[in-house]
Parts: C-alpha cells; structure tokens; sequence
C-alpha cells in the first residue's frame, strides 16, 4: 500500500463520523524506485490531503522527509526540481509513489477499528455487524 | 477542412465517436461535436472510407490519426473517380497552391497503392503508380523516410456476397497522408504476450478504446472502481443514507471513470452483506471476537441494475464537471431489447455516445460514454433515484440476478443455433 492509497482511504465502519485520516500502523515497509512524473504530481497535489500524508510520513519514523505546511506551487514546480536531489517536488515523489507498506494496520480515528495491512493489501471490509 | 478519413475494418461503431473524443482531447472542449461527417458518394455507412471535417489544422488531423486505435490514416483529398480517367480529371481541377508546395525538387516522396476487399498485384501497382504521370511529382523517391507520402487506395464495387460492406460503385481515392495510425503500443500489451489472463481480462485495443473515450491523458486521475474485484465498490450503501461511504471525503475527485461493471455473464457481481441482511429479514451476525482476524463477510448478488445505479450514482459525485464516464452495458440480442436499447439514465449525465460489439448471436455488449454536466446535489439524486426505479420496473427483467446468463447461455430451441438467419454481411461483426 502506498501512502497515496493511504491518502484516498477513510474508514465506513458504523458509528464512524469522517472516518479520515486513517491512523498509520507500519510493521514493515519497503521502498521501490518509480520514475518521477512531474505532469502526474501536478494533477494529483491538488488531490492530496497534506496533513494526511505528512501524519502517514511521521509514523513511519521519517519526521524529516515532508514539511508541516504544503510549499508553494512555484517552488515543488520549478524548472529542473525534479532533477535535484532532496527537491520538494522529490520528496512528495518519494512518499506518495515510492513508499509502500506490506505489513501493519490503518486505524480508523473515530471508532479504534483496526484495517489490517496484508501482504502491502490493506483490508477494508467490514463484518455483517460494522455495516 | 474536409479529409479523407480511413478506418481499420473493425469495432465500426466505435470508429466516428473515437475520433470526436480525440478531437475533444486536442483541440478543447466543444471540438467533438463540432466534428462533421459524410460519406463518400455510394458508400455504405459501414466502409472505410469517411470524410470528416476536423476543428483545426492538419496538426490536430496528425494528432488524432495518431493516438487512434481505428484511423489507419487520414488524408488530404486531391482527387477521386469511379475510374483512373475520373481520378486524373479530378486530380488536375484540385488547385495548384494546394498540391505544388509538395512536390517541389528539395522534397522526398513516395507513393502507396492500397486497396479495400481486394488485392492489387505488385504489376498492377507499379502501373498505377506509372500512371500518375500527369502530377508533376518534381522531389526524389525514398521509400524508407519520405517527406509526402501519397497513397492511391481501391474499393471495388464487390458483388453481395463476401461479407463485405455493399458499396455501390467502385471508387478510387488520391490524397497526400497528414497523419497515420501508430498502434506500437498495442502489441506491448496484447493479451497473448501476458503471463497471466484471467477471465474478465479486457483486451488491450478495447482498453485504449475506453481510454480514450475517457479523454485520458498524463497527469489526469482515473478511476476503476470494479478493477481487481468482483465485491461490491463501496460496502452496501442502501439504508445508510448517502453521505456515509468510504469515499465521503472526495467529491469531484477524478477526471474519468472508466470501467467494466460485472454484468453476470463471465462475472457476476456481489456485494457485502447476506442475501438475508440485505433484505432485512435478519438480524447481523455477530462475529465472535476470536474469530475477527481471518473472517471473512457474506456477499449477496448484486443485480446489474443496482451495479449500474450504484456507479451513477458514485460517477456524479466523484467526477469533476466535464468529466466522462466510460462503461460496458449489456444487451440482448434478436429481442425487443435491440431494435431501441434502454440504457441507464441520471441526471448529472448526458450521453454522447453508445458503440454495440457484437459478442455472440445473443447479446452485445455497449460501450457508454457519459460526460457529467450537471453538479451533483441532493435534489439531483432524489430525481435520480426515481428514475432509477422506474427504469427497472419498466425495462429488462433480464437485467436482475442471474437472467442475462440463463439468456446467453440457454440452448437453441431446436438443439442447435438457427445458423441459417445469419446474414452474409458481417456488418458489426468484424
């Protein structure tokens, strides 16, 4: 599961209100190199729930890789970022794209339901009971 | 301007609809249906041979017979005739400032003979080709990289019975290519060269087909919400009003929707929640707590019209204005289902286009292409849902579990298929 899917997920369970952000549990995660599209990352920021995903960074123990606040659009997009290392346009990359989680659990924030995270699968379905 | 537009022999109803979607994606919003047609004088509607009036330059006819799957190629008409004598009169009234500024001496050029149901000899070409003798062709030959290519290309008027479509007269068309088909990606993906191929597997030339229907394009969001699964997209959203579902928090998130909803027939679709929870005859099951781990919860068919509505109803939600919904619906065949096919409505959504593949004697499936023009509220949806109820009440028993299979699958009255009703042209067959 990459931290994009984790980005786009919210829990139905009953009793949930949002159900979003979904608290990250992360056992075990790997990395995997993706080119980097910078066309792609424009279309999807707008998309993309900061605070969510710098929360998903911070609990894998990568405090450093995301900043508090989005940096402004000039500066992920400037000519040639995507060409330099350590870049903002790299590090949004790099967690959304890159990161994937095999093993561990997202959280729903609302009710404590635990989705267990299998083989990189995260498992949303609820029981006949949850629905 | 006028071209003249040249399609593969297939998927003819979805020939014309693909190449206005491409014309959407390149030349902006409203440019697909400011594309006109016409046919070539005696020709049927299923030939090749079309002519399209394209809202642009020669770039944008380059642009879309590029990322075509149907064009082979479109084309500058200089000239056409019932025979070569008609071709030559033709060619010579088509203005020199038009033809001149590609054939002067600095270029490089070559010349294509191609025909349509029939094969012209290599001899037969070179003396056509020797026969254009009155087109001052003043650049080199070079076969291999030319600067113009000109192509020649034969219909013949076939007799009845070859299963090709009935043109009236023969016809021979000249014109210099502005843009051609590139189809190098098709065989990266095509079904044979996987490792794996699981039933609902969609072809490849069919999924780019879709794509492009969806106007897709790098840095767009699409979305698939049957992909990988026969379980319901969203865990049963009946009785919990509509604002608690998974996706809550996403309105107006992606710019396609692009899909192959389980229609019952090679896949049918289920949905969480018991066949007896659903009706509401049966309390949940309570799951014990030290089972909770691995269990795994009931399912309960899940009618194609309930699919669909479901879908609607989450493509006007999820979809940015102008954006297009692309999916398959089932129809039978031979039945009342045919002549005028009942396809799902919702207001948030105008139809642009419906292409039939015929899959077997007994059903087609049609590709739908939507585009959502209004935004989606509260009102929207109880209009919606009425419309929805009464569309099932009113249309295709067959639609509900389980009757589209027994329809497709139940034996010829007489033990064996009426074979002799089959029209020797194919029509959509191909």
């Amino acid at each position: 599961m990459r931290l994009l899917t984790h980005n786009m997920l919210a829990s139905n369970v009953r009793g949930a209100t949002t159900g979003y952000p979904l608290k990250l549990e992360a056992a075990k995660w790997v990395t995997k190199e993706v080119e980097l599209n910078a066309d792609f990352i424009r279309g999807l920021l707008p998309k993309i729930d900061w605070r969510a995903l710098v929360a998903a960074t911070r609990a894998l123990g990568l405090p450093e890789l995301l900043p508090e606040e989005q940096p402004p659009e000039e500066e992920i997009f400037a000519e040639g970022a995507a060409g330099v290392e350590g870049s903002a346009i790299r590090r949004i990359h790099h967690a959304l794209l890159e990161i994937h989680v095999q093993e561990g659990s997202l959280v729903c924030p609302d009710t404590s339901r635990c989705f267990p995270i299998d083989k990189g699968i995260p498992n949303m379905m609820l029981h006949e009971d949850e629905v | 301007m006028w071209y003249l537009c040249v399609f593969y022999h297939r998927l003819l109803d979805y020939r014309r609809p693909e190449v206005e979607s491409l014309a959407e994606l390149f030349a902006g919003s409203g440019s697909g249906e400011s594309v006109e047609w016409r046919m070539p004088e005696n020709h049927h509607a299923d030939s090749p041979f079309h002519l399209v009036r394209l809202p642009g330059d020669e770039r944008l006819a380059a642009q879309v017979a590029n990322r075509s799957l149907l064009v082979k190629g479109i084309y500058e008409l200089w000239g056409h005739g019932t025979t070569y004598e008609e071709l030559e009169k033709s060619v010579k009234e088509y203005p020199d400032e038009r033809k001149l500024p590609f054939l002067t001496p600095d270029s490089t050029f070559k010349i294509v003979v191609d025909s349509f149901g029939k094969v012209i000899s290599s001899q037969k070409q070179n003396e056509i080709m020797k026969s254009l003798t009155y087109i001052p062709f003043k650049g080199r030959v070079n076969l291999k990289k030319s600067d113009h290519k000109f192509f020649v290309m034969e219909t013949d008027d076939y007799g009845s019975n070859n299963g090709l479509p009935p043109v009236a007269r023969r016809t021979i068309f000249f014109g210099r290519e502005v843009g051609a088909a590139d189809r190098h990606l098709l065989p990266m993906y095509q079904l044979k060269s996987r490792k794996y191929i699981g039933p609902t597997a969609m072809d490849a030339e069919m999924a780019f087909l879709m794509a492009n229907q969806g106007l897709t394009r790098p840095g767009k969001l699409v979305y698939d919400p049957f992909v990988g699964t026969d379980i319901d997209i969203r865990v049963v959203r009946d009785g919990r009003g509509p604002d608690c579902n998974v996706w809550s928090n996403f309105e107006q998130m992606f710019d396609a929707i692009i899909c192959d909803p389980p229609y019952g027939v090679r896949a049918g679709g289920r949905k969480s929640g018991g066949r007896k929870l659903i009706k509401g005859v049966k309390e949940p099951y309570t799951v014990p707590d030290e089972k909770r781990d691995n269990h795994i919860p009931s399912t309960a068919p899940y009618s194609l019209a309930e699919c669909v509505h479901d879908l609607l109803h989450l493509a006007a939600r999820m979809l940015v204005m102008g954006g297009r919904l692309v999916f398959f619906f089932p129809v039978l065949r031979g039945e009342d289902g045919a002549a005028s096919p009942q396809y799902p409505e919702h207001p948030c959504f105008k139809l642009i286009s419906s292409c039939e593949q015929i899959l077997s004697f007994r059903y087609s499936r049609v590709l739908l292409t939507m585009v959502k023009v209004a935004p989606y509220t509260e009102e929207i949806e109880r209009v919606a849902e009425e419309r929805h109820l009464e569309f099932r009440e009113n249309h295709q028993k067959w639609m509900e579990e389980g009757n589209l299979h027994s329809a497709v699958f139940l034996p010829a009255q007489d033990g064996k298929p009426d074979r002799e009703s089959k029209p020797k042209y194919r029509g959509k067959y191909v």
